[in-house]
């Protein structure tokens, strides 16, 4: 087996632009969850909406930017519908309520034809040549070894983690603002907030909404980065693998959902790599797992991070391990 | 009786004289009533706090006191009533709409927020802050000042309930009675003219109950006004100006704390609850 | 420019097909027999560029008269893939994703009245094999309609009748999930699974052929069986230990959420993708009782859910222990002041729901195909059911479950069966909206 291939694919998908994507989509379900205590499990289908946007927008002969208005419009409007028939009531309703939502956006994303809007099933191909148009690499490859991205993904790397960098200093400065500091209040005790003054209901639905549109940016990123839309990419999976990554590096915390997405991409791509070998040398045989299967171990990983961090380690890589011990009372 | 009637729509009528201010009741409750599937909670005729004052309420477990409070506070809706604070029609207001026009309650069980420092506990509750507003929030110098005086004065409330050296500390690491003293101190910091005090004292040492109870006196004596829960007898015959007392969602009686500790219908209320527990 | 030239190609590429040069047998569905109509043949030209595989049929009635408005969905790995209706001159096609072994099914309820397939049980067929650039024939052998003259009172009894049989599969299965809900407040998003391992179970001694095949009622009730089993290990080995340190509720949900995900791709690598239907009861023709017919195996789940529900009901209310259950729910602090042992009944409660939850995964899967992520896609079908009926309590989740297992049945009535789970869901996010305590719940108390 050749380990070092493996670890240095696996380097380079904890870097990449796809990790960036999630990173993103992580930052925005951390906002929700780990500040304000929204229960959203249907973060995917504001992925969908931003991704949707720009790939229909530019399919329909729009520029590329005005399919990014498209979308981060489309997740404001999609914010405004999940929250304010739930953020009334008990933190279940939006969970269930969310991830219902995002189930009957694919079921109507998918249910078009070839010659729908969104294409059905077959999805939409190759919108974001612009974005690529625009590519100021050189071709080559970029890199040490095996370590090493193309034009193409340096490219939406670097776009993808400045953009990660940026909204992180967004939220970061709005979660030290007297904002955030209501936010904190709303997800320690929303009933003491409210008898502070506080309009809990407003609040929670900016965070839904701001959440939201970060989901979509990450969205767009990973439909760029394949130039490929299809309504099956986005599975209610997508946002428990964003869970797993707030979860991971500490909800809540400033840097956990940037450092979560790396370490969750490193884990996962190891994973499925050294499997991926072991099988093809024989370390584990066929009749136990095959590579068919493989794809579907990583989603027992994501299931097994979720449960086992919430039991073992619930402040994850950068929370505070004092605040957890308070849950107790 | 027609007269009387229309008193109730908005513009009153012109025939009484208003009243100077400070005799005008700072809350009024009228007809207010709230019932849980075929259980009378609540059935309050009428209830007047007189601004300035300490009023105790008492009255058996399950007597509607804190439903009334959740019903006065906003956080609970009647099936009907009115209620009046500071000469405003607040009822059926939102809760934090009512914090914010002056009237901020406690819980029974402490809500500190736990995860949050005390010092973060006091800044949270100040009124009208700029940087709580989303786009002003990502701009701190709309609200660095502001942001400042609030600091020097949660620094002196702090000092004041004795909580000062606990400031950086999470709320979740205090003493049951530290929580009901950063409780007590995180409602004034939201600058209320009445306090809604659900049993200040439950589950809190002796010394700290005395603390509590000075610095109740001290707020009425600077013009609050205070409701308070009480089951404490010591505590509500030593502080209150008036107590009244509930049973079954009504109020049974009102007065001076002599005369309801010696009304035949409190004893009745309590002895009977007592018998049947 | 990209857009139009795909949307020209696709049209240039199904062209009407009459002429026959038969280069590849069509799939047919009965081996005997000629199809009536259906003879379909490799067009003239290649496919598309995009997407070359497809696959497309005619359809025509006895007489040799076009059928249209048929629906056909092509589905792979228990995925839709996608639909096609037959047009003005009987003709569908699809394009496919690419090469690959799909499932074709013919929609029996889209049929026009009087016709049917000659051979009923033959409306899917399993395993079409497509090659890379492909564009294979399949042909449907239509008849008279095996219900003669199916009038649109008939069709609308039928899809009533299996809202019935879908809501009464609901309502086991949810009863669980609500009355776990009320004795500790979790809400169980791997309830779903429990409903997978239920069929995986009796599918595992009744068919897969490993232990070679018992019959399925033995193997329902081991379904049930080692549905408790797991309930009793869930309760015993997570959910308590949790409970005890006081894990907050947010929490405790990302680990169902966790849970769920972890046992549903297990489920996958151990079952594989495939949907499989039980063998026993793969062959039945309809049985008719007034205006509904169903399928004889239909016709006995919606009695067996009955008989169930029913000795649930009772339990609940008669004895000992549902009374405890109700008093749980109701008011835990009230039921443990009066004496009873709460740790006790949750285990009770997760045990019998877990059961609940198995049988119903068995009836499913005999109804329809086993899948590895059939619980799951009934779960927000159940949390419907669950909210609609207020959450919490028993009777709610057997009104919901109605309600809902009817309303995405009667939908296809009107509007196509692909948005049948979607109206389910829409119903929960009405419910939501306008009556969030449920049709039976009380407006729950603030403080």
């Amino acid at each position: 087996m050749d380990i070092v291939a493996v670890l240095a694919d696996s380097f380079r998908t904890a870097f990449g632009p796809i990790a960036a994507a999630y990173a993103l989509a992580a930052v925005g379900l951390n906002l929700h969850f780990g500040y304000t205590g929204l229960l959203n499990f249907g973060h995917v289908a504001f992925m969908m909406t931003g991704a949707y946007g720009v790939a229909v927008t530019v399919d329909q002969g729009g520029p590329l930017w005005l399919g990014f208005i498209v979308g981060v419009v489309g997740a404001v409007v999609l914010g405004l519908l999940f929250g304010l028939p739930t953020l009334r009531l008990r933190v279940e309703y939006l969970a269930i309520v969310t991830i219902a939502a995002g189930e009957v956006l694919r079921t109507l994303l998918r249910s078009g034809g070839e010659s729908s809007l969104t294409r059905g099933v077959f999805g939409i191909q190759r919108f974001a040549d612009d974005f690529f148009a625009a590519n100021p690499f050189d071709r080559g490859s970029y890199g040490w070894g095996r370590f090493a991205y193309s034009e193409r993904g340096l490219w939406v790397l670097v776009i993808g983690w400045s953009l990660v960098a940026l909204v992180t200093l967004v939220v970061v400065q709005l979660a030290r603002s007297p904002w955030g500091r209501v936010l904190r209040a709303i997800r320690e005790d929303e009933d003491a907030a409210r008898s502070l003054g506080k309009n809990v209901f407003v609040y929670k639905l900016q965070s839904l909404v701001i959440g939201g549109v970060l989901g979509a940016l990450a969205g767009m990123l990973l439909a760029i980065d394949r130039q490929s839309v299809n309504p099956d990419t986005f599975l209610p999976v997508l946002t428990f693998a964003v869970f797993a990554i707030v979860i991971l590096g500490g909800p809540g915390s400033r840097l956990g959902p940037v450092v979560g997405a790396i370490v969750y991409w490193f884990v996962i791509q190891f994973t499925d790599r050294f499997l991926r070998e072991a099988i093809a040398v024989g370390w584990i045989p066929e009749s136990v797992i095959d590579s068919t299967d493989v794809g579907a171990v990583r989603f027992v990983l994501v299931g097994a991070m979720l449960m086992g961090l919430i039991i073992w380690r619930p402040q994850g890589l950068l929370g505070r391990r004092e605040e957890v011990l308070l849950d107790a009372d | 009786m027609p007269t009387e009637q229309s008193g109730h729509s908005s513009p009153p009528p012109p025939s009484p004289p208003p009243p100077p201010p400070s005799a005008i009741p700072i809350l009024r409750i009228e007809r207010l009533r709230k019932q849980f599937g075929g259980i009378v909670a609540v059935d309050v005729e009428r209830l007047d706090v007189a601004r300035g004052t300490i009023t105790a309420l008492v009255g058996p477990n399950g007597a509607g006191k804190t439903t009334l409070f959740n019903l006065v506070c906003g956080f609970d809706r009647p099936q009907s009533g009115s209620w009046f604070f500071d000469g405003r029609d607040v009822s059926g207001r939102p809760a934090h709409r009512i914090a914010r026009s002056g009237m901020i309650r406690t819980f029974q069980l402490t809500k500190a927020l736990s995860k949050m420092s005390v010092l973060d506990n006091m800044l949270v509750a100040g009124a009208a802050q700029r940087g709580e507003h989303l786009l002003s929030g990502l701009v701190p110098p709309t609200w660095r000042s502001q942001e400042r005086a609030l600091v020097d004065r949660a620094a002196v409330m702090l000092e004041r309930f004795e909580l000062d050296r606990m400031a950086s500390e999470y709320a979740g690491t205090l003493s049951g009675g530290q929580r009901k003293l950063l409780e007590l101190a995180r409602a004034l910091m939201a600058e209320p003219s009445m306090l809604l005090l659900d049993e200040p004292t439950a589950g809190v040492n002796p010394v700290l109950v005395q603390s509590i109870l000075t610095h109740v006196l001290a707020l009425r004596d600077d013009g609050m006004t205070i409701l308070f829960v009480e089951h404490n007898m010591d505590v509500v015959m030593s502080i209150s100006g008036r107590v009244v007392c509930m049973a079954e969602g009504r109020v049974i009686a009102d007065g001076s704390p002599d005369a309801v500790a010696a009304d035949d219908a409190v004893i009745d209320a309590y002895l009977g609850r007592r018998r049947e527990a | 420019m990209l857009a139009l030239t795909g949307v020209f190609v696709v049209t240039a590429a199904t062209p009407v097909w009459p002429q026959t040069d038969d280069a590849e047998p069509p799939v047919e569905t009965e081996d005997a027999e000629p199809p009536v109509e259906a003879d379909t043949s490799e067009p003239a030209g290649a496919g598309s560029v995009e997407h070359p595989e497809s696959l497309r049929g005619t359809l025509r009635d006895p007489d040799g008269q076009p059928v249209v408005g048929v629906e056909v969905v092509v589905s792979q790995d228990g995925t839709e893939v996608g639909r096609a209706e037959s047009g003005t001159d009987g003709a569908w096609a699809l394009g496919l994703p690419g090469p690959g072994s799909y499932q074709v099914t013919l929609l029996v309820e889209t049929l026009p009245t009087g016709i049917g397939l000659r051979n009923p049980d033959r409306s899917t067929l399993l395993d079409v094999r497509v090659q890379p650039g492909q564009s294979r024939p399949i042909s449907f052998a239509l008849g008279e309609g095996r219900v003669s003259g199916i009038s649109r009172v008939t069709r609308f009894a039928n899809l009533a009748a299996d809202g019935v049989r879908l809501g009464l599969i609901l309502a086991l299965a949810s009863i669980g999930l609500s009355l776990i809900f009320g004795v500790t407040g979790l809400v169980n998003f791997a309830h779903g699974e429990l409903v997978t391992f239920g069929a995986l179970v009796a599918y595992f001694f009744s068919a897969s052929g490993a232990v070679g095949n018992m019959p399925l009622v033995m193997a329902t009730i081991l379904a049930a069986v080692f549905g408790g089993m797991a309930g009793f290990g869930l309760e015993r080995g997570l959910f308590r230990p949790l409970r005890r340190r006081r894990t907050g509720n947010v929490s405790l949900i990302v680990v169902t959420i966790g849970l769920s995900l972890m046992l549903r791709h297990i489920f996958l690598v151990v079952f594989a993708g495939r949907p499989r239907p039980f063998d026993e009861f793969t062959i039945q023709t309809g049985f008719a009782i007034g205006p509904v017919s169903l399928r004889p195996k239909d016709w006995a789940i919606i009695v067996l859910c009955s008989l169930l529900l029913l000795l649930v009901g009772i339990m609940l209310q008669r004895t000992r222990l549902g009374t405890a259950m109700r008093a749980v729910a109701d008011n835990r602090d009230l039921a443990e002041s009066s004496g009873i042992d709460v740790d006790r009944i949750i285990m009770a409660t997760w045990v019998m729901g877990a059961m609940l939850a198995a049988v119903g995964g068995v009836f499913q899967g005999i109804s329809e195909t086993v899948v590895w992520d059939m619980g799951f896609t009934l779960l927000l079908l159940m949390f419907a059911a669950v909210i609609l009926g207020g959450i919490g309590t028993a009777y709610g989740a057997l009104v919901g479950a109605l309600v809902i297992g009817l309303a995405s049945q009667l939908s296809t009535y009107w509007i196509s069966p692909k948005f049948r789970i979607g109206v389910g869901l829409a119903v929960l996010i009405v419910v939501v909206l306008l009556r969030p305590q449920g049709i039976m719940g009380r407006r729950e108390r603030v403080g």
